[in-house]
């Protein structure tokens, strides 16, 4: 059999073959959610004027109070959701995913309707709505941080909570006996790193489930700060529980923008330290070699065993730092939220941070932004309830939960965790 | 660098993997050694390499005893290794992955990846890799991240490289390619130990042989040894090397396979329009690299694939679209890829194993409850029938050596009434031994008048057991040729070249 190879044509395509898969899912919302509106405004129609506060009384310059009718903007945005629910229905036919820029409006456009409704006859203060949204969202940016952190290296942290709870607890203790908030802070840290600690020796030292320690974590921190909350601490208040406070500093010239200064910049110190924990464990996870490091053995541990990185060692010096993280987190709670501690004061927080890990795709400036967009709708709770909208608010009260179930559960889309998270690693 | 191991032994509690092995590396020469799975080989370069610890031994290198606590020393002392399993990050560039574990850095800890990208491309260049240090390895043809895993060795300057079982995952192409890189690596002076089982390489490329069998040096060998020398080596007794068939007796077509298209709920296609027949008593052998869509299309034919499209009809009757359970009932036997997690429930006895896909009606299975009697007696019988060695039918598999995992696998599937038999990488991590009884028993079937359907991603597998050979690649069918297709030609059509006059 003679044959001569030609370099012939069959399978010319150099990428594999895809079929596009475009979910519904992103088209269904937004058509759910604009007739959540229409509904809302058709059955319940408020009278009177809606008025945006844009300035707070300290600003040097004081931009206006823009006021609508609250009725006739609720349409002109249902329609504009209708329009964009239409264009995202169109591409979803056209096989095309809905692009995230026309999510973004949607979301903005939808939020003023709603509150030109909700609000209707009030004043919203557009800066204190979003100043408070920053400040309810600290402890879920950094407990979400230190998920990043953990998951990154490849140990699922589910006890965030409980290293908020202990930080909040050790950061309330120690500042009182102390009189000094930010040796309160440092304790919150080696509080968070201590929980993280007993994590890894039974993760990573003894092949424990991990979701499994962390579960359990949670409810033991609960139950120790409880016991020690109700047998120590409102015995002594005076002495162990009245921790000193970390006011809100307004940042020299920063602070002095209009609508940005007193949202960024007019906030407690605890807030700036966030800022550059965001930016120092983005840049530290994406640009240096330690971040290199934990990142490979988050994601082939055994990769990084060949070239002589000690995996164990890594991650164990990770989870430390994201439990410092994360414990920091608790300060929040006593030192700048209430100056005193309760028990079970995060609220789950902790694994609202969680969810924001997921959102954010495990990357630590997405879920910065995920965390803000949760903190946001708890502020917005507040902020309607105050108000007094005509939502019941209760239903209110849900809706940080809801908020999250749908980010995580409907619009995350494709993302891929480390590889290697959850997995312990054993040699040989 | 001289690399010198002297009387190694490593045992696994009662398991002695290496029995005092000592072996010398000179450099600028290739070590091939040669053993079947399980010989020891892999644990005896886990040991160099720092990943083991030697229980006893020494290694030396250029005569100085050194220990390595793990790879980090091993690298240090100039070992360098290419996996199996590639050690790579796959969601890293190439620069990341050969940058790390020893990463240049600039300021506070800032990577300098400018550094890192130089080193590939200057390594890249010297031996004309053709690298892109900035490409994802996972976006990369398997081949090229095996040279991606030799740069990171010579990155940091090894001076004695292990090659572990690297053919594997190659086409017969690339294999080549990696040959010419060996020998261009030993002409530079490098020390290399080449870890194979395939014989045809080891004389290709091989300055001297070691071989080893069940954790010991058998023997050394030169490289002008036949091949049935070194398999009889290897094996410990004379080995058949080829399959004894007669011409098949072909009757009339059986599956008709046509439009088969396969994709994942990610929407990729991993199985392309595909069509073929094959006749009752002929083994059409599915050749291809491994991941161009065999394990889809075996697959598909049982009903464990989702998204199907198209038809396949057995005997007239339609099997797209029907319940793994009636496919069976249908008269389909299946022997999986991988016994051990698709084949073979490893704590279960020999006995249930052998009932797995039988466990809905009689004779096993009663008004419900099991009928150990009937059980008990038909493991018996299969146990001598395929030589399968075991204490007894109570025995877990897993407690069983693959190639005899494999064998009670083999004797489940065919002792049903079989009407069409798919067997995937039916001989995978068997050895030599079971590999000959595995491919009596395929021709067998396939002179009972059953149509039989074996992918192997070994070329020789494919051209010792086919009636015809089609190759596959990226989910398409590149052509269906007879079986005494010279191997080059089978080579090129792997890597989706149609020779002309090659129908599709």
């Amino acid at each position: 059999m003679s044959q001569t190879v030609t370099p012939a044509s069959v399978p010319e395509a150099a990428e594999p073959v895809r079929i596009a898969v475009v979910s519904a899912k992103t088209t269904v919302v937004l058509a759910v959610l604009t007739l959540a509106l229409a509904a809302a405004v058709g059955l319940a129609a408020q009278s009177g004027d809606t008025s945006f506060r844009l300035a707070v009384p300290t600003d040097v310059v004081r931009l206006p109070t823009v006021s609508v009718p609250s009725t006739a903007t609720a349409w002109i945005v249902v329609v504009l959701m209708a329009v964009a629910t239409a264009e995202s229905l169109r591409r979803y036919l056209a096989r095309r995913p809905t692009p995230l820029w026309l999510v973004a409006l949607f979301a903005v456009v939808g939020l003023v309707g709603f509150l030109a409704w909700a609000a209707a006859g009030g004043t919203i203060p557009v800066i204190g709505l979003l100043a408070g949204s920053l400040l309810l969202a600290v402890p879920l940016v950094f407990g979400a941080l230190g998920g990043v952190l953990g998951e990154r290296v490849g140990v699922v942290n589910i006890a965030i909570d409980g290293q908020l709870l202990l930080g909040a607890f050790a950061a309330a203790v120690v500042a009182s006996l102390t009189g000094s908030a930010w040796v309160g802070v440092v304790a919150a840290m080696a509080a968070g790193a201590l929980v993280a600690l007993v994590l890894g020796v039974f993760a990573i030292r003894y092949f424990v489930d991990q979701v499994i320690v962390g579960v359990v974590l949670n409810v033991l921190i609960v139950g120790v700060t409880s016991f020690l909350f109700s047998q120590v601490l409102t015995e002594n208040t005076e002495s162990l529980n009245t921790p000193p406070r970390l006011s809100a500093v307004a940042v020299p010239l920063l602070g002095d923008i209009p609508v940005v200064g007193p949202i960024l910049f007019r906030q407690s110190p605890l807030v700036y330290l966030l800022y550059m924990t965001v930016a120092v464990v983005t840049y530290a996870l994406y640009r240096t070699k330690w971040g290199l490091r934990v990142r490979a053995v988050g994601e082939h541990p055994k990769a990084a065993d060949t070239v002589g990185i000690d995996v164990i060692r890594t991650r164990f010096t990770t989870i430390l730092i994201a439990g410092a993280v994360a414990g920091a987190g608790g300060a929040f709670y006593t030192l700048v939220s209430v100056p005193a501690f309760n028990r079970e004061m995060t609220g789950g927080a902790g694994y609202i941070a969680l969810a924001a890990v997921i959102f954010g795709k495990w990357d630590p400036i997405r879920s910065t932004l995920a965390a803000l967009l949760f903190g946001f709708a708890s502020n917005l709770q507040g902020v309607l309830s105050v108000l007094g909208s005509p939502v019941p608010s209760q239903f209110m009260l849900m809706l940080p939960y809801v908020v999250t179930i749908f980010a995580v559960a409907g619009l995350v889309g494709r993302s891929r965790p480390p590889a290697a998270a959850g997995l312990p690693y054993r040699k040989g | 660098m001289q690399l010198a191991l002297r009387d190694i032994t490593k045992r696994f509690g009662a398991l002695v993997a290496n029995d005092h092995i000592s072996l010398t590396v000179e450099p600028g020469e290739i070590h091939c050694l040669l053993g079947e799975n399980g010989a020891g080989k892999s644990t005896l370069m886990n040991v160099l390499y720092g990943l083991y610890q030697a229980d006893e031994g020494q290694i030396l290198l250029d005569g100085e005893p050194r220990h390595f606590s793990g790879p980090g020393d091993a690298m240090a002392a100039g070992i360098g290794m290419v996996h199996q399993h590639f050690m790579l990050i796959p969601v890293f560039t190439v620069a990341e992955n050969v940058m790390l574990g020893h990463e240049a850095t600039r300021l506070g800890g800032t990577l300098d990846l400018d550094a890192a990208r130089a080193r590939v491309r200057e390594i890249s260049d010297r031996f004309g890799f053709h690298l892109d240090p900035d490409a994802r390895v996972e976006d990369l043809p398997v081949g090229v991240q095996q040279r991606v895993e030799i740069v990171k060795a010579l990155s940091r300057d090894a001076e004695v490289l292990v090659f572990d079982e690297p053919t594997a995952v190659l086409t017969p192409q690339e294999t080549d390619e990696l040959m010419a890189i060996m020998r261009q690596l030993r002409d530079a002076g490098t020390a290399i130990v080449f870890i194979t089982h395939k014989l045809r390489e080891v004389r290709e490329v091989a300055d001297r042989i070691t071989v080893i069998r069940l954790g010991k040096v058998v023997g050394e060998a030169e490289p002008t040894a036949s091949n049935a020398e070194l398999a009889a080596l290897m094996v410990g007794r004379a080995v058949e090397l080829t399959v004894a068939k007669q011409p098949a007796r072909t009757g009339d077509d059986a599956l008709v396979v046509s439009g088969l298209t396969v994709t994942d709920a990610g929407g990729q296609v991993h199985l392309d329009d595909v069509d073929f027949t094959i006749r009752a008593g002929e083994v059409l052998a599915v050749a291809g690299v491994q991941g161009n869509g065999q394990t889809e299309l075996t697959e598909a034919l049982v009903g464990l694939q989702q998204h199907v499209r198209g038809s396949i009809r057995l005997d007239g009757h339609e099997l797209v679209g029907r319940s793994v359970r009636d496919v069976l009932d249908s008269g389909v036997g299946f022997i999986p890829e991988d016994r051990q997690i698709d084949g073979l429930v490893g704590a279960f006895s020999i006995a249930e194993n052998l009932m797995l896909d039988r466990s809905t009606d009689a004779p096993f299975v009663r008004r419900g409850a099991v009928q150990r009697d009937a059980l008990e007696a038909f493991a018996r019988d299969r146990l001598t029938e395929y030589d399968v060695r075991a204490p007894g039918i109570h025995t877990p598999v897993a407690n069983l050596s693959g190639g005899n995992q494999q064998k009670v696998v083999v004797a489940r599937e065919l002792s049903r009434d079989l009407r069409l038999l798919v067997a995937a990488q039916p001989t995978r991590g068997v050895d030599v031994g079971s590999i000959e009884f595995i491919h009596k028993q395929l021709i067998a079937t396939r002179d009972a008048g059953i149509p039989v359907l074996v992918v192997s991603t070994e070329l020789d597998e494919v051209v010792a057991l086919a009636d015809r050979i089609m190759v596959l690649y990226r989910g398409r069918v590149v052509g269906i040729v007879p079986a005494d297709t010279p191997r080059d030609v089978l080579g090129l059509m792997m890597t989706g070249e149609r020779p002309s006059g090659v129908s599709a």
